[in-house]
């Protein structure tokens, strides 16, 4: 019963979703959203991801029930609401996104290039966003609580600020041209103002999400992506030190407040 | 008498802590990033203007002005001082497209101007961003005086010239639009029967 509810979910979202939306659909898309919050198809993405979870892959013929995700090995509730957070086993600080490479690498021994390399929505990558999907809805309804003690997340909140304010490119932008003040608008896309804890929170905590546009599950890393694609930077590479600097800075300043993982957006 | 040598050590290393972190971000965005069609690694790196305004808070007043004397000097008039021969019907599909120079485009197809990402134009359309200023009326509002047509003119081509740290592309100077496509947005904001002025 409940997968008949949440295909039929999908099929309205598709069906509303193809022809171009107009302004007026964009500005009323908040009540859509309501909407659909009960059978969010990311639903889907998470019970693929729950199997693969468990299922035995890559050389090592490994699950991945043993990946510590920060709270232990195989705690999944509550620990993407955590992340990113160093971890001293690599002595890196990771997002969810990087981690799971690192369990990937070191449980099933599968090459990590084949997500960083990879195309969204194809393979491996498409393996990382079930995954994501899975792990981010285990910390439904908790609030955003990175804990920032450690020196390398300091670094990397300082680093991510800076990375936020970075003007380059063909056109001049960097993450504030379009995220630094209350209210604004992309023709009918509101912009969260990220220097501030409720926009940052508002941007950190609705993704990854469902994107009715495309019918995709787009993590963080893929938002992230495409943000700089719009901002006509060259390409970020998937994981790299600025996407998980970005993704600290903005956990960090929404910390304590709500999120609504895994998210619905047009 | 200890004091007097602790202080501008501390300052000394606040400064450099600074001069650190900057260098740490400029490699950070170089290392994080590879080419990509036609987005090249040179798109990592900042000129002046980017770098001034790459902090919460604007230069000061001496800097702003400066590095705006700079950008002015950028902007190419039209040789014959005529700002005319536009089409507003081009104008606004420039306005309206935001397509061009991601690394999934390429060279040969014309960029948008994507206009109406940030700006209010024509009234009747309601997708229109907040991000600058509304400009429906443009020149129902300023007028056509030789000085609002230069300044616009300059706007378009070298919005840094007006505001180091404006928000806007500096659409003639980066090569984001065509001399001839500029002309059209010109016609879009000033002629009476263009539907910005209606």
């Amino acid at each position: 019963m409940k997968r008949t509810l949440l295909a039929t979910a999908a099929g309205v979202a598709i069906a509303l979703a193809s022809p171009a939306a107009t302004a007026d659909e964009e500005l009323n898309f908040d009540a859509y959203r309501q909407m659909l919050a009960d059978g969010n198809p990311a639903e889907l993405y998470e019970m693929e991801g729950e199997e693969l979870w468990k299922t035995a892959r890559g050389p090592k013929n490994a699950t991945l029930e043993q990946c510590n995700l920060g709270l232990g090995p195989g705690v999944v509730d509550g620990a993407a609401a955590q992340m990113p957070r160093y971890f001293e086993d690599t002595g890196k600080v990771q997002d969810l996104e990087s981690r799971l490479l690192t369990c990937m690498e070191t449980l099933q021994g599968i090459d990590p290039k084949l997500v960083i390399d990879g195309k969204f929505g194809r393979g491996e990558v498409k393996v990382m966003e079930a995954l994501v999907a899975y792990v981010v809805t285990h910390s439904k309804g908790k609030p955003i609580a990175v804990d920032m003690s450690h020196p390398k997340m300091k670094d990397m909140y300082e680093l991510g600020e800076k990375v936020f304010f970075y003007r380059t490119g063909v056109m001049d932008f960097s993450c504030a041209t379009c995220h630094n003040d209350d209210g604004k608008r992309i023709r009918a896309t509101e912009l969260p103002n990220i220097t501030k804890p409720a926009g940052a929170a508002a941007g950190w905590g609705s993704w990854p999400a469902y994107r009715l546009s495309n019918s995709q599950f787009w993590t963080m890393q893929h938002r992230l992506w495409d943000c700089f694609r719009q901002q006509r930077t060259a390409e970020p590479i998937y994981a790299s030190d600025v996407t998980i600097a970005l993704s600290v800075f903005m956990a960090g300043k929404g910390n304590g407040a709500k999120a609504v993982w895994p998210g619905v957006k047009r | 008498m200890k004091k007097l040598f602790i202080a501008p050590m501390a300052l000394c290393a606040s400064v450099a802590v600074a001069a650190d972190l900057e260098s740490r971000v400029e490699e950070l965005m170089l290392k994080s990033f590879k080419e990509s069609g036609i987005a090249k690694l040179d798109r990592q790196v900042r000129d002046d203007v980017q770098k001034a305004c790459s902090s919460p808070t604007q230069p000061d007043a001496e800097t702003m002005k400066r590095l705006e004397a700079a950008e002015m000097a950028k902007i190419q008039w039209p040789a014959d001082g005529n700002y005319t021969g536009g089409d507003w019907k081009e104008g606004a599909k420039i306005a309206i497209s935001g397509r061009g120079l991601t690394w999934r485009d390429d060279l040969a197809s014309a960029n948008g101007g994507g206009c109406y990402n940030c700006h209010a134009m024509d009234p009747k359309e309601v997708s229109a961003g907040t991000i600058g200023p509304s400009l429906v009326g443009y020149a129902k509002v300023r007028g056509n005086s030789d000085e609002v047509v230069k300044y616009t003119w300059g706007k378009l081509w070298n919005a840094k010239a007006y505001n180091a740290c404006s928000n806007m592309p500096r659409n003639g100077y980066g090569g984001i639009l065509t001399e001839t496509q500029i002309r059209h947005v010109m016609a879009y904001l000033f002629d009476p029967e263009s539907p910005v002025n209606k």
